[in-house]
Parts: C-alpha cells; sequence; structure tokens
C-alpha cells in the first residue's frame, strides 16, 4: 500500500488533486483511499489531504501518519507546517517551488532523503493564467509514484477533466498542457 | 451486472436514492451530510428521477413532511446530521409512533457544545429510543447497501429505518464501491403499497389523534414488538439482498471471533481499523477478535452476548459519551445483555473519537494489550476509560 498526504492552502486545490489521484489509481484498477482532513475551512489557510492505493480492499479509517510520499503545493507551507512528520525513511517529498533542491534541503533542516522540485504555480500561470497548481502536482505524484504511465495518465486525465469541467470546457486543454509539461519537468531524486 | 465505481459515503447514499426513487425527499441541509440532498436535488432538477424534493426551512419541518408524505401513501426519505437530528427529535417518536416507514440517512457528526462539525455517534445514539431502527455502516459500500435495504426494511417492519455512516471519515471519504444496476435496485425495493394510508379514498382513516391511557399503551407494546420482531425482516431482506449481489449482511458481523480470547465491539469506520489492527496482532500469536454490530436498534442482545462467552476479556467502543457518571450506551446495554444471557466475561469500556478525533492502529493495539492483560489477571481496575485522554492532566 502506498500512502500519500498532500500539504496545501484552501482553495488551491489540493483536495481536488488527492481526489484525481485517487481517481487515475483506480482506472488502473487499484483499490483506493482519497480524503481530506477538514479544519476550520478557510482560503488560504493550510490544509491536509491524504491518499491510499493499495492492490487489495482498504479498511484501515484514520489519517496516514507516516506516509511514503509528501507533497507541499505552497512552498511557503515549509515554514510554518512540519511537512516532513513521520515522512518513512526511503519515501520522498515533492515540493511546489521555483527554488534549487539544494535551497530546498537547507529549509527542511539538511534532510537526507529524496526531493523532488517543479515549479507547478508557473506552469499553472503558462496555461492557465491563475495560480493552479493542483493538476500539475497531480502529474508529478504520479511520476515519481509510478502509478501509471504518461500515456495513461493523460488518456484519464482527459476522461476526468471531460467529467469535472463540463461546463468550462475551455479549461480542459490548458490542464491538459500543464499535465504534460509537469511529468516532463519534474527533478530530483 | 454490478459496476465498479469510487464514491465519497455522501455520493454512495444519493446514488441509492436516486436508484430508489422515493415519492418524496423533504431535507435541510447541515455538515457533512449536506452533498446528500445537495446531489439528490442534482437529480430532481435532471430529471433523473420523478421524486417531489421539498426544501424545508427546518429539519423539524423536514420530519414533519416526511411524516406528511409518508403519512399520504408515499415512500420517503430525508438526511440530517447532528444538530439537525437532535431539532428532528420531537418529530421521530412521531413518526415510528404512527408507524410510518420513513428511511432517515444519519452521516454521524458530534453535538454540540463546543461546536464541533466532525465525526462521533452522539447524534444517533441520542435518538436511540426513538423507535427507530438503526443500522450502522463500516464504509460507503455498507451506507449503499444499507440504504437499499432499510427501505424494503422499513416497509415490511412499519417502523422507520436511521442509516448511520461516519460524517467525514465515510461522507467524505472516496473509496472503491460496487454499484447494483438501475434495474436491480427497482426491482428489490418494489412498489411500495401501504395496507392504509390518508389518500385512500375509499378507505377513509385518521392518523394521530389522541389515545387514552390503556389505547396508548397498547400501541406502544405494539411498537416495541415490532421492534423486537424486526430482527428477523431485517435477516430476510438482507437474505434478498445477499442473492442478488452476493454480498452477506447479517445482525452483527464477525471477524476473527471463532478462537479469539480478546474482542473488541465496535461500530462503523473504526471496525475496519480494528480489522488491520487484528491482522498484525494475529501474526504474533494474539488471538484477537472484533464483533461489528450492523444495528443497535433493534439490539440483538442474546445473540451478541452468546457470540462473546468464550472470551477471556471485551472491550466495547462508544464513539459518545452518556454522560451518566458511569458509561456509554453500547457498553451498558451489550453488559446488560451479557448479564441477562448468563455470560460473565471481564468487559471494559473505551469512550474514544469524540469529535472526529482520529483512532488510529496504536490506540487499537493498546486496547488489546488492555485486554491481553486483564485476561492474564481478571483484575480489572477502570471500567470506563477515555482512549487518548489523560486523565490527569484534564483535571
Amino acid at each position: 500500500m502506498i500512502e500519500i498526504r498532500w500539504h496545501g492552502r484552501g482553495g488551491q486545490g489540493a483536495k481536488t488533486a488527492s481526489l484525481l489521484l485517487a481517481d487515475a489509481a483506480f482506472n488502473t484498477g487499484k483499490y483506493i483511499q482519497g480524503f481530506p482532513e477538514y479544519g476550520p475551512e478557510r482560503m488560504g489557510a493550510p490544509i491536509t489531504a491524504y491518499n491510499r492505493i493499495s492492490d487489495s480492499p482498504i479498511r484501515v479509517h484514520s489519517n496516514i501518519y507516516e506516509p511514503d510520499y509528501v507533497v507541499v503545493v505552497d512552498d511557503t507551507l515549509l515554514d510554518g507546517v512540519d511537512v516532513l512528520k513521520g515522512l518513512k525513511r526511503d519515501g520522498a517529498i515533492l515540493i511546489n517551488t521555483n527554488q534549487s533542491i539544494e535551497s530546498i534541503r537547507k529549509k527542511l533542516n539538511g534532510y537526507k532523503g529524496k526531493i523532488y522540485t517543479i515549479d507547478a504555480s508557473k506552469i499553472s500561470k503558462d496555461f492557465l493564467k491563475a495560480n493552479f497548481p493542483n493538476t500539475a502536482m497531480l502529474s508529478a505524484i504520479v511520476k515519481i509514484t509510478n502509478i501509471m504511465t504518461k500515456e495513461q495518465l493523460l488518456k484519464d486525465m482527459e476522461g476526468s477533466f471531460k467529467h469535472k469541467f463540463a461546463r468550462k470546457p475551455e479549461v480542459i486543454e490548458p490542464n491538459m498542457e500543464a499535465i504534460k509539461r509537469a511529468y516532463d519537468e519534474v527533478v530530483g531524486g | 451486472m454490478a459496476i465498479r465505481e469510487r464514491l465519497s459515503g455522501n455520493e454512495a447514499v444519493a446514488t441509492a436514492m436516486k436508484q430508489i426513487n422515493p415519492d418524496t425527499v423533504a431535507a435541510y441541509p447541515i455538515t457533512p451530510s449536506t452533498e446528500v440532498p445537495q446531489y439528490f436535488s442534482n437529480f430532481v432538477a435532471n430529471g433523473s428521477v420523478s421524486t417531489e424534493f421539498i426544501a424545508v426551512e427546518s429539519e423539524h419541518s423536514a420530519m414533519s413532511a416526511c411524516i406528511g408524505a409518508a403519512a399520504a401513501g408515499g415512500r420517503v426519505m430525508s438526511a440530517t446530521s447532528s444538530q439537525g437530528l437532535a431539532l428532528m427529535f420531537e418529530m421521530l417518536y412521531i413518526a415510528s409512533g404512527l408507524r410510518l416507514p420513513i428511511t432517515l440517512i444519519c452521516g454521524n457528526r458530534a453535538l454540540s457544545a463546543p461546536l464541533n462539525i466532525h465525526n462521533d455517534h452522539s447524534d444517533s445514539m441520542g435518538a436511540r429510543d426513538s423507535g427507530f431502527i438503526q443500522l450502522y455502516c463500516e464504509n460507503n459500500q455498507e451506507a449503499y447497501d444499507n440504504t437499499i435495504m432499510a427501505v424494503k426494511i422499513a416497509e415490511r417492519a412499519k417502523l422507520p429505518v436511521m442509516v448511520c455512516y461516519d460524517g467525514f471519515i465515510t461522507s467524505h471519504s472516496v473509496e472503491n464501491i460496487m454499484l447494483m444496476e438501475n434495474e436491480e435496485v427497482k426491482n428489490f425495493v418494489g412498489e411500495y403499497k401501504p395496507d392504509q394510508y390518508l389518500l385512500d379514498y375509499n378507505n377513509p382513516i385518521s392518523i394521530g389523534p389522541l389515545d387514552m391511557q390503556k389505547d396508548y399503551f397498547k400501541h406502544r407494546y405494539e411498537l416495541a414488538s415490532a421492534m423486537k420482531d424486526a430482527k428477523k425482516i431485517i435477516k430476510e431482506v438482507s437474505e434478498e439482498f445477499y442473492k442478488i449481489t452476493g454480498r452477506k449482511y447479517d445482525l452483527y458481523e464477525k471477524y476473527m471471533m471463532d478462537d479469539a480470547e480478546i474482542a473488541i465491539i465496535a461500530l462503523n469506520s473504526t471496525a475496519g481499523t480494528i480489522k488491520d489492527t487484528i491482522d498484525n496482532l494475529r501474526e504474533k500469536g494474539i488471538k484477537a477478535g472484533l464483533l461489528k454490530p450492523r444495528m443497535f436498534r433493534p439490539l440483538p442482545w442474546n445473540e451478541i452476548a452468546l457470540e462473546l462467552k468464550n472470551l477471556k476479556a471485551l472491550a466495547i467502543m462508544d464513539k459518545c459519551d452518556s454522560i451518566n457518571g458511569y458509561a456509554a450506551p453500547l457498553f451498558t446495554e451489550i453488559t446488560s445483555a451479557m448479564y441477562s444471557s448468563q455470560v460473565y466475561v471481564p468487559t471494559i469500556n473505551y469512550i474514544y473519537g469524540l469529535g472526529g478525533t482520529d483512532t488510529t492502529v496504536k490506540d487499537i493495539e493498546k486496547i488489546y494489550s488492555k485486554l491481553q492483560e486483564i485476561s492474564k489477571t481478571y483484575r480489572i481496575t477502570k471500567i470506563t476509560n477515555y482512549l487518548g485522554i489523560d486523565e490527569e492532566e484534564v483535571k
């Protein structure tokens, strides 16, 4: 079973990204869980969401305390939230940032595990003309976890977006472009 | 053919309601069950159901409208949580007292104060003596299945049914689920033909007039008998459901109970976490088990008690508190049932997870470890425990 914890800010779509990841993994035949941890909901407040992905039915119904992967949708969270808490030694952290891996590693007090970065906000601004980094982050985490191939991901997301954005079809294409670029641009290890 | 899907608990329940296509749904939104009437009103708007949807001004009115529609002869559903269920309270007793087969979805949530939107069972447990059948669900699949079965159980038992599942943990978590075909659900619930109803102008009746002392007592006895007899009806309906879906439901579920020396009794989503814990403990040779009641009303008191007779120690977990200076409802009722069935097992109560406090495999391991200690010494130092609360510190 793979366990993933998402850190984002209210309104950035971390919850949506976790649900889209659940969707994608579901479509490869896996058992999935996707759930947010609801706090006092407000725009900009730190929020957490979770994914479990498994080959067998998932019965456990608690939050995730020792994730295999952590996804940080907003790098300003690195200052206030202990994003590494419980992260497995052989796990990895993925961060949306324009900073170098070296400077992120310093910020994480010399964390020795795997760090991946992607400038998802820039990708989002390029294609969507706004900061909705979640689809780019989704693409990057799919690549890192190797849940499915790039081709599968693209096919899947197109289906999901057609459903999700039935009333806003104009955002489907830019989101697909964001996914393609994020898949190619994520760096680290 | 079953349909493989992934849905949240609320989506699953709303889908069941769509497939049931009831005559009337009256509801008022409240977290965390808001999405149920929200999705359902979409189905009404886009014509995928023919239901009369009544957007009322409160939960008291929601249950009142359900009572009116059910008395008129309709198949009726609603959904609520927490303060909403509390506001319905007066009308819950009227729904059951009038023997109206209403299906009420309850996305379990804590009660104020302090204000809290997260999951515990204070709301439905508060309504435990209201004359509603209560079905409890571990996950989205059980919430979906029990919603479909509830309609049939209600109509056959002539009692209202509450389908309870954990707010957020189940209501907002997306998980795998197997759905039935629309036709299968339609055929399973069938057409509702009440024996007597207000709109049957050939056989006029009145509903809800005053009862004098003896008549009242007799009617309340009939209500109590109907609840007692509902056990058999729930078994029958579950058997019919099993034949179509292959999914087996009984009065309670046993997990690794056959040779268990220590066991936990718990409702809803925590049962899944307990099953994972049991698998870990069994690998170490610890004979741990779980009994998960599917229903609290009617209480399968004798059946459950007899399942426990070979245990060396038992913990009963309550996700609510009776605030009675003693212990919580699942514990007091099951230990009472054990006494009445002459089953004597050292038993302790854990009140846990209030206001949505997360309950993990590690928490459950602590309970089993306490049970191992009791199974060796047969000594209980404390009956009622508050899981994860440092009682000294709180004082």
